[in-house]
């Protein structure tokens, strides 16, 4: 009698919990795991949006031109080389400013964390609009006091070895997230462990990358992954300063500048479902590999879960 | 296999750290390195935000640059006389700097007015070409009105602002509901879900972008905000986990109290866990609306070519790619797009970060 009972209250816990979770059950199916699917049936088909009705199975003509079309290859290139200046910045340069907001020496503290925080809430097309003209060769800030320093000047968006250091330097107004998280990481390191090394006469660059770094490795290992992930997924940015174009030489031709076009260009639906599901790999290899390297290196202090 | 060592060595630096110094020097030492830090901290913000700076002075200055203007909002300083207006400069004359207007140019001699004593003209042998020009400051504030009309930014406000309520009402409500279910009930494969659940927020959303844009094609939802709207309703993964890690913290007695007196389980969630999770809801509702306000690829797909419901986004970033040779307008375009944002973040700073440390740090 009361087993049953318990049952009965159990069953009735768990489709009450159902019916809460059902509107974000039903959404994954409609948007996220429905599509996915349709996606990778449509990457075998030529469907093109503006003839509709007349599909065609194409087998794997798509995957086939997606690893020998030249532009993927590009775009991989320029997606990579991105990849490599961007993602060490918007891990460094976060971190530098968690340590200064960190310091007990530092005044204003929360002057400095808003301010440093702030650029990462400025819409994304403004940002872009804003450093297009900081950038430009003529009349931008940055080219002005190069050549007032001697220095010579470069014509970052418009030279296509100098495009991705540009858009590198935008991307550094959107390392706020990361920072608070890193300071909130550095506040959490128990006092006590840089007490002992002080004791123990360790200086203070010594504690830094014994002591704050492998205790803050998790947070970092976090914003690696994100940043990572927004890297292979860099859009915004590019689009508002070359539009279709994709810049000098296709300079600024990364993975997702390849697929708008494919899909909101040409309408190209068959093939762009076919990078959308060769992003969708290339970025879970990635991030796969990333957890892997991440028993190397980062430390739990709670242990291992 | 990276840990914590390194705690226990370095006796040989011991003696070092021994209080030798006298407390004096000591505070001065302490007073220095306060000194050092906060000026690297002044000299990084003030880099790092100088686009800020450039943004400002080009969103006011003239529509005309000439070659030797300054990087500051100016005018060439003008001087009138009998009606007519000339230029001043500044003129050397006997080792002396005095601030002149060209009346008469030549090209080796020119006769010049003294702003002070206009009726008593002054020659000046040599070439005024040479001469530095007077700026006066003078912020041209009309840019601000011209760029508002030229971008219709009236209109691009409306459409923010009702797409980014809109789903916020959604985003909140679903999310609310969703996390409260995480947190609350036993239910058979909730771990699953829930992994599933912080696995959609890694995964690349530009991903889904093709096949949903198809399906909201066929629907012929395609042209309307709906396809920016309806997704909102359903529980977005990065408000759900949000809102569940702070669920989870609020004591379980007060739900059961109430369960006791014999309220249902939308009762406990409305009188019992909301109330008590207004932070969290609150940091729900301004990441949405940021979200919102920010969002580019999805208004900029679905809605092409109805340039009537653009948002800002949207219709700023037609605007930078036509007007290329209007900066001051660009600029103060940036300007206004970014106020309220940047406003609201003042206002609610603290919200803001409580939220993102939350979803950064607690897993």
């Amino acid at each position: 009698m009361i087993v049953r009972r318990g049952t009965s209250l159990a069953r009735r816990e768990s489709t009450w919990g159902l019916l809460f979770l059902a509107p974000w059950i039903l959404g994954f199916i409609l948007f996220f795991a429905g599509p996915m699917l349709v996606s990778l049936g449509a990457s075998f088909t030529d469907l093109v949006l503006v003839r509709p009705g007349a599909v065609k199975f194409v087998g794997l003509d798509n995957w086939v031109r997606l690893v020998s079309d030249q532009l993927v290859l590009k775009s991989l290139l320029v997606t990579g080389n991105f990849l490599l200046i961007a993602v060490p910045i918007s891990l460094g340069l976060p971190l530098l400013m968690a340590v200064l907001l960190n310091s007990e020496r530092l005044v204003a503290k929360p002057l400095f964390r808003a301010l440093f925080f702030m650029p990462v809430l400025i819409p994304g097309v403004a940002t872009a609009a804003i450093w297009q003209g900081v950038l430009n060769v003529q009349t931008g800030w940055i080219d002005l006091a190069l050549r007032a320093m001697g220095i010579p000047a470069p014509d970052w968006l418009n030279q296509p070895q100098w495009v991705i250091p540009a858009l590198s330097l935008i991307a550094t107004w959107s390392v706020g997230n990361a920072m608070v998280i890193m300071l909130a990481g550095l506040q959490n390191v128990p006092s006590e462990l840089y007490d002992a090394a002080k004791v123990d006469g360790a200086n203070a660059l010594y504690r830094f990358f014994k002591i704050s770094i492998p205790m803050i490795s998790p947070v970092i290992f976090y914003n690696l992954v994100l940043a990572t992930i927004a890297a292979f997924q860099y859009f915004l940015t590019a689009f508002v300063l070359y539009q279709n174009t994709a810049g000098p030489n296709n300079a600024a031709l990364f993975y997702m500048m390849n697929l708008y076009k494919e899909a909101f260009v040409y309408y190209n639906m068959g093939y762009a479902s076919a990078l959308a599901w060769g992003l969708f790999i290339v970025g879970l290899a990635v991030t796969i590999g990333l957890f892997a390297s991440a028993r190397r290196w980062v430390y739990y202090a709670g242990g291992d879960s | 296999m990276a840990t914590v060592s390194g705690v226990g060595v370095a006796s040989k630096q011991r003696a070092r750290a021994l209080p030798s110094t006298p407390a004096l020097s000591r505070q001065l030492r302490g007073l220095l390195l306060a000194g050092t830090v906060s000026l690297f901290a002044i000299m990084l913000v003030t880099v790092y935000l100088m686009p800020l700076g450039y943004s400002a002075a080009v969103s006011m200055r003239g529509a005309t640059l000439e070659a030797d203007q300054p990087l500051w909002p100016s005018d060439p300083a003008k001087f009138t006389y009998n009606g007519e207006s000339y230029d001043l400069y500044n003129v050397p004359i006997d080792g002396k700097m005095r601030t002149l207007a060209l009346y008469k140019p030549g090209r080796e001699q020119s006769t010049w007015l003294d702003p002070s004593d206009p009726s008593t003209p002054i020659e000046w042998v040599g070439r005024w070409r040479t001469l530095d020009r007077v700026w006066i400051f003078s912020p041209h504030w009309g840019n601000f009105a011209e760029a508002w009309k030229i971008t219709n930014f009236g209109r691009l406000l409306f459409n923010t602002l009702a797409i980014a309520i809109i789903g916020t009402i959604g985003a909140v409500t679903s999310a609310t509901v969703v996390a409260y279910g995480f947190s609350r009930f036993r239910i058979p494969g909730k771990t699953i879900l829930f992994t599933i659940l912080v696995g959609t927020i890694i995964l690349p959303q530009q991903v889904t972008i093709v096949p949903t844009y198809t399906l909201f094609a066929r629907i012929g939802w395609v042209g309307s905000w709906l396809p920016l709207l309806v997704p909102h309703f359903f529980g977005n993964a990065y408000n759900v986990f949000l809102l569940r890690q702070f669920f989870m913290s609020i004591p379980r007695d007060m739900d059961e109290a109430a369960m006791i007196d014999g309220a249902g389980p939308f009762r406990t969630l409305i009188s019992v866990i909301v109330p008590q999770a207004w932070a969290a809801i609150t940091a729900v509702c301004l990441f949405h609306f940021f979200f919102a306000w920010n969002d580019f690829l999805g208004p900029l797909v679905y809605l092409v070519g109805h340039e009537e419901l653009w948002p800002i986004a949207v219709g700023m970033s037609y605007f930078t790619g036509q007007y290329t040779q209007l900066p001051h307008l660009i600029q103060a375009t940036a300007l206004m797009a970014l106020a309220l944002p940047v406003a609201i973040f003042v206002l609610a700073q603290r919200v803001f970060v409580q939220g993102v440390v939350v979803t950064g740090v607690d897993k």
